[in-house]
């Protein structure tokens, strides 16, 4: 009678690479690495992290008569921020990586492009939760920004625009070969976004052509997602809606900058 | 030395007696211009291979190509007993570009640590990844800068990060572009020691590229590449006696001028 109590070896074995489409170690590993980049970079930090409060601030006051000015404009402007900083940062740091020859070495190597897009898309994603987490609290407490619903539900969707940033700024970084281009980019992706998302002017009072343009481009669906929280206090099914569209098109754009992550290069 | 405790060595079933790279009418084509005109040639495994030739010749697109990382290959072309650029093969070779690859606002050993988590991935491999960083650091003399930025360093010291990188797991086959230019003559006679020692330890084989010809008097074997076709293809010693000169420079030089009068100098391609 042998009872089966065969102790385990203690030579570590490596565990043959599973074929999922993402490893956990290695995208927590991009992950890390991505954060301890930036924690050399500590000036990049705190720009990330402050402007969007001062701007928050600075918006109070400006709209000082009219509050309610303040809260549709510092609503939206909650869900603008993190996609500008996030897809600022991501489109040089891939640039980065793409010129400096490591994007090359890191595919030569055992590494998944899922993995490293979603590496990035950890590290920046948990930046972008500490940087829209800052700005909403300091807007509902110190600031009286009239939120109706959940002061979550915009942290919610500044989270999803913050991704949507990071898919956007991966993707124009295939097309920029310096960085000079790649900053170019920001008013050439952004800017239109910006202009026909609602925030000068409600969408429907728009031209029926821009409108029409505003209402299949990502930005739009954030703010309305953000104005949606700010008038209704429960989740409502246009809030579900727009947070779901701003998800699928972070996911979309994702997909289309792991296209362009290339192993063989000319 | 260069122990790494993961589980038996990763031997190849596939062919054992096969060359570790076998290249047959091997052609790549970058842009207008024709990089490498149908080149043949075996680099045998467990020896250092070098690759010489002028700035231009197509070292480093052959050694793209090997690794896998270029585009437009066509011929045949076999690294370790697999199609070049096999998936399985990303693990088993150790590559380092002409410019060091390397995040310049990582430290040293930050650098190593994330790439050695990527060969090597999981929270049980941590102590083995610790260690096998240390003695990496150590063989490409660096301890002393560890927790230096990469991109604090000098020249040679970051394309010696950049080696590290590449030595880190055990690789079968190291290809290195120009791993000792720009490092002083001792730093350099240390890493040729360092590549004689990981080829007769580990079996491995290295190919490397240089337009210094005098570092090919430390190779097995050497392919000797001009215009994006390969001259020679022999052992330092025999390419000496078969052109009767004494050095391999000299030797280089010669078979130039016997191509040139052979009339069979490929015709120089108009750049873009």
């Amino acid at each position: 009678m042998s009872t089966n109590t065969t102790t385990s070896p203690r030579t570590s074995t490596t565990t043959l690479p599973k074929p999922s489409a993402i490893n956990y170690a290695r995208t927590t590993a991009t992950a890390t690495r991505v954060l301890r980049q930036l924690r050399h970079d500590p000036r990049t930090i705190a720009l990330m992290i402050f402007i969007p409060c001062v701007m928050l601030f600075l918006l109070r006051y400006v709209f000082d008569g009219s509050p309610r000015t303040f809260d549709s404009i510092g609503a939206s402007l909650l869900g603008i921020f993190p996609l500008i900083t996030m897809f600022l940062v991501t489109s040089i740091a891939t640039l980065r990586e793409r010129t400096s020859g490591t994007l090359e070495r890191l595919l030569a190597m055992p590494l998944g492009k899922a993995d490293l897009i979603a590496g990035y898309a950890l590290a920046f994603g948990a930046l972008a939760i500490v940087q829209s987490a800052l700005a909403t609290g300091l807007a509902v407490w110190f600031l009286g920004l009239d939120v109706t619903g959940s002061a979550w539900l915009l942290l919610l969707v500044a989270l999803l625009d913050a991704l949507l940033g990071t898919a956007l700024g991966l993707f124009v970084s295939a097309f920029a070969s310096s960085e000079f281009q790649a900053v170019q980019f920001m008013p050439a992706v952004i800017f239109p976004q910006l202009l026909l998302c609602g925030l000068f002017t409600p969408r429907p009072n728009m031209h029926p052509v821009l409108e029409g343009i505003s209402n299949v481009l990502p930005m739009s669906y954030a703010v309305d997602g953000m104005n949606e929280v700010l008038k209704h206090t429960d989740v409502t099914a246009n809030f579900v809606r727009d947070a779901l569209i701003v998800a699928a098109c972070a996911l979309l754009v994702l997909t289309l900058g792991a296209a362009t992550l290339r192993r063989r290069t000319a | 030395m260069m122990n790494y405790s993961s589980g038996p060595p990763t031997t190849t079933q596939e062919h054992p007696t096969a060359p570790a790279v076998h290249a047959a009418e091997l052609t790549v084509v970058r842009g207008p211009r024709q990089v490498l005109r149908g080149l043949d040639f075996d680099v045998p495994r467990g020896q250092i291979t070098g690759l010489l030739g002028p700035s231009g010749c197509g070292k480093s697109t052959l050694m793209r190509a090997i690794v896998g990382t270029q585009a437009k290959v066509t011929g045949t072309l076999d690294v370790l007993g697999l199609p070049a650029g096999h998936a399985t093969l990303r693990s088993r070779i150790g590559y380092v570009t002409q410019a060091p690859s390397v995040y310049d606002d990582l430290t040293v050993r930050q650098n190593l640590d994330y790439f050695a988590a990527i060969l090597d991935p999981g929270r049980t491999a941590a102590e083995r990844r610790h260690e096998n960083v240390t003695h990496t650091i150590a063989d490409v003399d660096l301890t002393s800068h560890a927790d230096a930025l990469a991109g604090n360093l000098s020249g040679g010291q970051r394309s010696r990060v950049s080696l590290a990188v590449a030595l880190l797991g055990t690789p079968e086959l190291l290809v290195l572009d120009e791993p000792t230019v720009g490092l002083d003559p001792v730093l350099r006679r240390d890493l040729w020691n360092l590549f004689h020692t990981i080829a007769a330890d580990r079996g491995a084989t290295l190919l490397v590229s240089s337009h210094v010809m005098d570092e090919a008097e430390r190779c097995h074997r050497l392919l000797l590449m001009r215009e994006g076709e390969i001259l020679a293809d022999d052992t330092p010693d025999a390419l000496r006696t078969q052109t009767g000169a004494d050095t391999v420079e000299a030797a280089f030089l010669h078979l130039v001028d016997e191509a040139i009068a052979a009339g069979n100098q490929p015709r120089k391609e108009s750049v873009r």
